[in-house]
């Protein structure tokens, strides 16, 4: 196996895979996305809210790949119970990692598992199936009326 | 009796099967259902072209435009002959999907005409009661213009089912009935491989007064194929999946069907007088090729068209025919393997879908591709087909007269080790 495709398949993604966290809808979710990668079929639907505390709620529910549910899975881990500045940061920063070609040194303050996608920006038609639970919680996330500062992170 | 191929002697005449992939890995080719490799010849043909006989054709007093338009003539009689069809029975499009499109808007075209008093052949005027007939394993491009038909002028779509090995229901045929305006079917499937009995639909839709199509992307480019003999009025195939250039497909009609259609794209070269308030049109097939059409691509094509026959189709359709039974075994002897389509070697082409119990097809693309194999993975542009097996994608290998069985051992061989990699084996 390549050192390439070793590095798209780290260990924690296979983990978050076989094994996902917080997987299920949200309930009473303020806003919901549906969004599919209509080359392959992969589904995900993301709801999201934000409680009187000012905590962010994210729940999922999707079937496809390996990238694209793991990435659902390590979405929901990190950002279940953060704060909005935080879910802000980690959607900017985990964009940026996918359009680094590979090449960027993601900060787990930031990302937490989500790091373990760098890997993933080498192969362009694996990039999208990361990217849809977070472009599901960009869309949950307007429709939900979460504002998020752009100056911030 | 058709002579077994030579694959290593018909391999030089690919460059690109020599290339490496993905860090020194030999590329082992088996996505030829989406597209088609391409010989020397046919590169050699586009590029002679285009050194010594590059003008406008159908037009222009000098001798270039002469030899354009002889190389486009002679490249549709190449063709023509390859499918045993007249040449003037021919039509260029871009793609089969154009192809399928220009069929389709022959209808709506007519219909929307016909409400302001146009005198149109009344079998392209659709309404309200009509129906369509497609079945259930279409390519999205054999869909979506007949859902647009419908939407665009009230007729209802219906569809042939699949069974669970992947054959039409027979017992739907009959609903096609004097209410079906349009039966437009796939002679071969692209994603399960069924080789469908076109003859006996589009005998029924001829009993029934519809226009019947036939969408024959998969099936000429793999077998030898009298175009007449499948009993449409319209068939539409692409020149990319059968060794030639992409940019070009066809649409043969009978010439009743297409000296009664009406154009799809117009402008120029599609016309026979213009005036400020209306135009009157070219006959088939210039009235279909509006505008400069792809003269570099036809010559390719024609070019592809003579290697194959140099070749034999039938010996290639023996030769895939064989590889099929292979590739059917080598599948149905993996535990957690299974395949989607026709189990048996019998009229089936040679695209093998399966999925992997607990690998999603992505992933089994994904390390296929990392030992240099090259397959489509995915709902193979036929979405509704996925649905009906329950399935939200497969993987797919396809062959073609350069692949033999190493391809597959190859193709296998990654299987198991994805297998082994998810913890599945």
């Amino acid at each position: 196996m390549s050192s390439n495709v070793e590095s798209l398949y780290q260990e924690i993604i296979l983990d978050h895979y076989k094994h996902p966290r917080g997987k299920g809808a949200l309930e009473g979710a303020a806003g919901e996305s549906y969004q599919v990668n209509p080359t392959c079929g992969d589904e995900v639907t993301v709801g999201v809210r934000v409680d009187d505390t000012g905590h962010v709620h994210v729940g999922y529910e999707g079937q496809g790949c390996s990238i694209s549910q793991a990435s659902a899975s390590v979405m929901s881990e990190l950002l279940d119970g953060a704060s909005v500045s935080d879910m802000a940061r980690a959607e900017r920063a985990f964009v940026d990692l996918m359009h680094s070609k590979g090449s960027a040194e993601p900060d787990e303050e930031v990302l937490g598992d989500g790091v373990a996608f760098v890997g993933v920006a080498k192969y362009p038609a694996r990039i999208k199936c990361a990217l849809l639970p977070w472009m599901a919680l960009q869309d949950a996330r307007y429709k939900a009326g979460i504002e998020i500062d752009k100056s911030e992170g | 009796m058709s002579a077994a191929l030579d694959v290593q002697r018909i391999r030089k005449d690919f460059p690109i099967l020599s290339r490496t992939v993905r860090d020194g890995r030999d590329l082992v080719y088996l996505d030829s259902a989406a597209t088609s490799q391409k010989p020397t010849a046919v590169l050699d043909a586009e590029r002679h072209y285009y050194e010594t006989s590059n003008a406008a054709v159908h037009r222009g007093a000098h001798q270039l435009a002469e030899e354009a338009t002889d190389a486009y003539e002679s490249a549709r009689a190449a063709i023509a002959g390859f499918v045993s069809a007249r040449s003037q029975d021919i039509v260029f499009t871009k793609n089969a999907t154009e192809g399928l499109n220009l069929a389709a808007y022959a209808f709506s075209n007519g219909t929307a005409k016909s409400q302001w008093g146009a005198h149109i052949d009344p079998r392209f005027v659709l309404g309200p009661g009509d129906t369509v007939v497609v079945t259930e394993m279409e390519h999205h491009a054999n869909l979506i213009p007949w859902q647009e038909l419908c939407a665009k002028t009230g007729a209802t779509l219906r569809w042939i089912g699949v069974d669970d090995d992947g054959r039409l229901r027979a017992e739907d045929f009959d609903i096609i009935d004097s209410t079906t305006k349009v039966v437009s079917v796939v002679h071969q499937s692209n994603i399960l491989g069924t080789i469908n009995p076109v003859r006996e639909v589009m005998d029924r839709a001829r009993e029934m007064g519809a226009v019947g199509i036939v969408d024959a992307c998969q099936s000429i480019p793999h077998m030898s194929v009298d175009i007449t003999s499948l009993g449409a009025d319209l068939v539409a195939w692409s020149g990319h999946k059968m060794l030639g250039p992409t940019g070009i497909g066809l649409l043969w009609g009978t010439a009743e069907i297409l000296d009664s259609m009406p154009p799809f794209l117009t402008g120029g070269s599609m016309i026979e007088t213009v005036h400020m308030e209306t135009s009157t049109f070219a006959p088939p097939p210039q009235r279909f090729e509006a505008g400069v059409p792809m003269v570099a691509q036809a010559v390719g094509l024609a070019a592809a068209v003579r290697y194959l026959e140099d070749v034999g189709m039938d010996s290639i359709a023996q030769h895939e025919h064989d590889l099929t039974g292979y590739m059917l075994e080598q599948l149905q002897a993996l535990p957690g393997v299974r395949i989607i389509g026709p189990q048996e070697n019998v009229s089936r082409g040679s695209a093998v879908s399966f999925v992997v119990e607990g690998v999603h097809p992505h992933d089994v693309g994904q390390l296929l591709d990392d030992r240099g194999v090259a397959v489509r993975v995915g709902h193979h542009c036929a979405w509704p087909t996925c649905r009906r097996f329950n399935v939200p994608a497969t993987t797919r290998l396809s062959t073609y007269l350069y692949n033999d069985t190493s391809d597959i051992d190859a193709a296998i061989e990654g299987i198991k080790s994805a297998q082994k990699f998810f913890g599945v084996s």
